[in-house]
């Protein structure tokens, strides 16, 4: 036993401890339930308000309204774009938690998507910036939308929505005209500046062509609504709302009517047609074909749809109308013909036609031995060998500035987002490119539209208009209320009365080229010219061996552009018209009775109609029809084992 | 000032003054849970109201058993206790993480719970049994912290750590209230400011988590922070008044997490504002006051530690919940007496509140006695 040091304890003294230690705790618990009140006190008054706005900020969401895309229409106010309303789906990557695999397997079951789909998703999932939603499924049938939305608690991150649709009731005719919508991608939404707008579930934007160029004109105001929802993003109710302000309406020239036909009329063929005002300038029809639907671009297309458009050799994806050049081939001996009476020479001089041409020891050739011609015959005739030899009389400079006074080279005032405008080759161009002296034969070669002449079917329906109004007319696509009076060409009248008279004498003459051309139509007559462009250096050796090969036995790629410009009626000019047809072959077979139906449409429809419906029987039914037709082709061959023959079949001849 | 009254002796004689404090908490608490549950009283407030008047029931019966009884039960209450836990690992099954709950067919028993008035009986029973003059010595403490560590153990590996600080603080309140020499507490104070980082090496992957995330709340709002930041936007954007009854968007939106249960003061804070927490604190510290009343007034040393010790156990209820709602303690579980939904928390306190009524009866006929 240890002794105690310490003093006594006693029942007393215990009890005297217990009361002063129960009172120590009894203070300290009234010190810390002070203190409680204090903390609660801070919480409560100190920082109220910074926590009211997080309480607040818990509560209220504000959601964007995506404002209604505003209509694109024609000349008639006829839509060309127009909304849908459509049931839609996204996902919101950032709300999709851990399993976004089993959310997009029990979508594809939801939603009957296709591995394509699957597979674009996907794609988007890894693309987005968290916050962007990924399309998953647009103009969805109401029964699926409400599949989707009644299992909404086991699908995280997944946003059913009522939208609108952009929805182009004419499909792929209007594709290089309109363009497209898509989702914005990741630099439209940095470049503009984090625009909350452009991550709202299913707002689009302008993605080619006018949607795009006229993205300002189109989007409108956006709307807000500011919603209670509860810690799991279920909606309370609706506690204010501002109406969205949908784009405004944007008129264009074109005639929708009109520019359908056209682009049916270039059936399978990879062309353009442009019909323009004579009046104003005023583009009624600008049809580039074949087209992608703009109607699935806007759902967002998948990959192979893609590759299937880039692969085609006929570039479904470009709009030729603007960004095509082409060698103007014997459409410009109009423009030539004008030149050489600027140039002060005589039009009754003939010149006579032996089927070639020596310069030099350079041979040219001509088609005929048309024996000895004046300006009006070698117009009607086409012959080349009158034009070699008129062209080095009038000098290349009074040529190329009759090309450009008439339009080509030109880049023109209009809302593209791509116009390639071509070259107009002169001496000091020569010089500038190729840092060589200008010689005979380029005079020559630019007397018949081949060299270094290129152009776009713009400018060739620009040349017509020119040529037909005598006004130096420049092309519109916006409708506006008020338009200015184009200035006169600075072109002789004298001269393009002649050469009008020229160009009617090619359609109706009976001795021409385009007589195939001639307008079913009383009273109005048609006035043009007809081209044949060479893409194909044909040598000595071939022309020596039995002559040169038919354009039928060639490989599409091979084979001459069919080219022609003209205007109606002949007398009082009103449209005027280009039409190039790729490997086409010759002028006057293919581009001279597309653009004789087309212009037979503006006078008379149901001719028109009743011209073309056999047509597309013979093509095998509608563009729609078709491109869907090919895409099914596509998908069997991609489904198919690799071969060698992956060549697309040789197009149909009208 | 009874006796002469229409009333009944017995029931004259039960401390109103602190059983109408004990009736206001829990009616306030009925009126939040009725708001938590958007309005209706099912299924919170009407279960705990029944459930309220039952245990009221019985803490009144267990104010007419002596002092002596539960003196001679302290131990075999502690024993039957300790088998429970043991059970509880053995046949417990898994409930949000932990094994807490024993199904006894409607009932579901909590053993953790009932420890918590039972090491304050057992400990006041054996320092009532220690002789006076042994208090300075080792035979004064270990069997002490042989009591209290065992029980301790074991809910620690439950796991659950609120209930098993719970258990020793209440243990070590009775031993400083016994007695035990003064450095003994400081020293372990100490010891236990150097072994706290080494002991938090050795807790569970969520324990941990929930301290650091008690540290620095903000750094992980949307994950284990998410708790106590929406408790704390609860709280302070009730202001002064609060929001008004049933117009709290934290919880009624789901904002706020157990928002019923370990949260539910700061459900109520959201819509009566600084005022209904002030006055709920109020009623707290006179509820302990009285209790602190009773252990001062008791004759022997059994009542005067049990008194205490049970006191300090429904203190520290409350004030634990309060610093884990208002961001001054990790979160560890610990429901607000009386008010939180959930019958384990209420029996505890109705419990302690019964054994204090039975000392506070005994101390009066016996002065009165005399």
């Amino acid at each position: 036993m240890k002794k105690r040091g310490k003093p006594v304890l006693t029942e007393n003294t215990q009890a005297f401890s217990f009361t002063r230690r129960a009172m120590v705790l009894g203070a300290g618990q009234g010190v810390l339930a002070t203190a409680l009140g204090v903390r609660m006190g801070w919480l409560a008054i100190a920082e109220n308000e910074h926590y009211k706005l997080l309480a607040e900020s818990n509560r209220v969401q504000e959601r964007l309204i995506p404002p209604r895309r505003g209509w694109i229409v024609d000349r008639f106010n006829q839509p060309i774009a127009i909304n849908r309303s459509s049931f839609r789906v996204d996902l919101i990557p950032d709300r999709m938690e851990k399993d976004p695999a089993r959310v997009l397997a029990e979508l594809t079951e939801l939603l009957a998507l296709t591995p394509d789909d699957v597979q674009r998703i996907r794609e988007g999932l890894a693309n987005a910036a968290g916050y962007q939603p990924v399309p998953v499924a647009e103009n969805i049938p109401y029964d699926k939308y409400a599949a989707v939305t009644v299992r909404l608690a086991e699908l995280p991150g997944v946003a059913p929505l009522r939208s609108f649709a952009r929805f182009y009731p004419e499909g792929p005719a209007v594709a290089h005209l309109v363009g497209y919508v898509g989702t914005p991608s990741k630099e439209e939404y940095q470049a503009e500046t984090r625009n909350p707008l452009l991550i709202a579930p299913g707002f689009k934007v302008g993605k080619d062509e006018l949607e795009r160029t006229m993205e300002h004109r189109l989007r409108g105001q956006p709307g807000a609504q500011r919603i209670e929802v509860t810690a799991h993003g279920k909606l309370v109710r609706e506690l204010s709302t501002l109406p969205d302000r949908s784009g405004g309406m944007l008129p264009l020239t074109i005639d929708i009517g009109l520019h359908s036909y056209a682009a049916r009329r270039l059936g399978d063929e990879s062309g353009s047609i442009v019909v323009v005002d004579c009046q104003n300038g005023d583009i009624l029809a600008m049809a580039s074909m074949p087209a992608y639907d703009p109607n699935n671009f806007s759902d967002g297309i998948s990959h192979h749809e893609w590759d299937m458009m880039a692969a085609d050799e006929r570039h479904p994806m470009i709009n030729k109308v603007m960004q095509g050049l082409y060698p103007s081939g014997s459409t410009i001996k109009p423009l030539m013909s004008l030149a050489f009476l600027e140039a002060g020479l005589n039009p009754a001089t003939k010149v006579t036609c032996t089927g070639a041409y020596r310069v030099g020891n350079a041979i040219f050739h001509c088609d005929k031995h048309h024996g000895p011609v004046d300006m009006h015959e070698a117009i009607i005739k086409s012959c080349d060998i009158y034009f070699y030899h008129t062209s080095l009389q009038a000098g290349a400079e009074i040529i190329s500035s009759m090309a450009r006074r008439l339009g080509f080279g030109q880049k023109f005032d209009l809302p593209v987002p791509t116009q390639r405008f071509g070259t107009v080759p002169d001496p000091q161009w020569m010089e500038r490119k190729y840092h060589r002296k200008w010689e005979m034969y380029d005079t020559i070669n630019m007397s018949i539209g081949q060299g270094n002449v290129l152009v776009n079917p713009l400018q060739l329906a620009m040349m017509a208009a020119r040529i037909a109004s005598g006004k130096a007319l420049q092309p519109r696509i916006l409708r506006a209320g008020h338009y200015p009076e184009p200035p006169a060409l600075p072109v002789s009248a004298e001269h393009l009365a002649f050469v009008r008279d020229a160009m009617s004498g090619v359609v109706n003459s009976g001795r021409g080229t385009a007589s195939i051309a001639k307008l079913p139509i009383d009273n109005v007559l048609l006035a043009g010219k007809t081209g044949t462009a060479q893409v194909r250096r044909i040598t000595m050796a071939e022309r020596n061996s039995g002559g040169v090969r038919s354009n039928a036995s060639l490989a599409w790629k091979m084979r001459d552009h069919s080219l022609f410009v003209g205007f109606a009626p002949a007398d009082k000019p009103r449209y005027a018209c280009a039409v190039i047809v790729e490997h086409g072959g010759w002028g006057a077979s293919v581009a001279a009775p597309a653009c004789r139906d087309v212009l037979t449409y503006l006078f008379d429809k149901q001719k028109a109609m009743a011209a073309l419906a056999p047509l597309e029987e013979q093509w095998g039914g509608s563009i729609a029809e078709r491109l869907a037709r090919r895409r099914e082709k596509w998908q069997a061959a991609r489904a198919a084992p690799k071969n060698d023959s992956d060549e697309p079949p040789p197009p149909t001849r009208a | 000032m009874s006796g002469h009254s229409l009333i009944p002796a017995p029931i004259a004689e039960l401390p109103w003054r602190m059983l109408a404090l004990v009736i206001f908490i829990t009616f306030f608490g009925l009126l939040v849970l009725y708001s938590a549950a958007g309005g209706r009283l099912m299924p919170w407030a009407l279960p705990q109201g029944a459930r309220f008047l039952v245990f009221l029931v019985m803490a009144i019966a267990m104010s007419r058993v002596r002092p002596e009884r539960l003196k001679e039960i302290a131990f075999p209450a502690y024993g039957a206790v300790l088998l429970l836990l043991l059970l509880v690992e053995a046949l417990g099954f898994v409930g949000k993480g932990a094994q807490r709950w024993l199904s006894l067919g409607v009932v579901n028993l909590q053993p953790s719970e009932l420890m918590k008035p039972v090491i304050i009986l057992a400990l006041a029973r054996f320092y009532d049994l220690l002789p006076v003059g042994e208090l300075r010595r080792w035979s004064a403490i270990w069997p002490a912290a042989l009591l209290l560590g065992i029980p301790a153990m074991f809910i620690l590996v439950q796991p659950d750590l609120g209930t098993a600080v719970m258990v020793v603080v209440g243990g070590v309140t009775v031993m400083f209230l016994a007695g035990l020499p003064l450095r003994l507490f400081l020293g372990g104070a100490a010891f236990l400011g150097i072994a706290g980082p080494v002991a938090f090496s050795f807790l569970h992957q969520y324990q941990r988590q929930r301290i650091l995330i008690f540290l620095d709340p903000e750094s992980d709002p949307r994950g284990a922070g998410y708790h106590i930041s929406q408790s704390k936007i609860a709280i302070g954007s009730g202001g002064l008044f609060g929001k008004g009854f049933l117009n709290g968007t934290q919880s009624h939106l789901q904002y706020l997490p157990e928002n019923h249960t370990d949260f539910i003061f700061a459900t109520m804070a959201e819509e009566w504002g600084l005022a209904g927490g002030i006055v709920l604190i109020l009623a707290y510290a006179l509820v302990i006051k009285w209790g602190i009343g009773v252990a001062l007034d008791a004759k022997d040393r059994f009542s005067r530690l049990t008194a205490a010790g049970l006191t300090t156990t429904i203190f520290f209820y409350v004030a634990i919940n309060l610093l884990m709602v208002m961001g001054l303690a990790p979160v560890v579980g610990i429901p607000l007496p009386l008010v939180s939904y959930g019958g384990s928390a209420m029996l505890t306190v109705m419990l302690c509140l019964g054994v204090l009524m039975s000392i506070d009866r005994n101390t009066r006929r016996r002065s009165r006695g005399l």
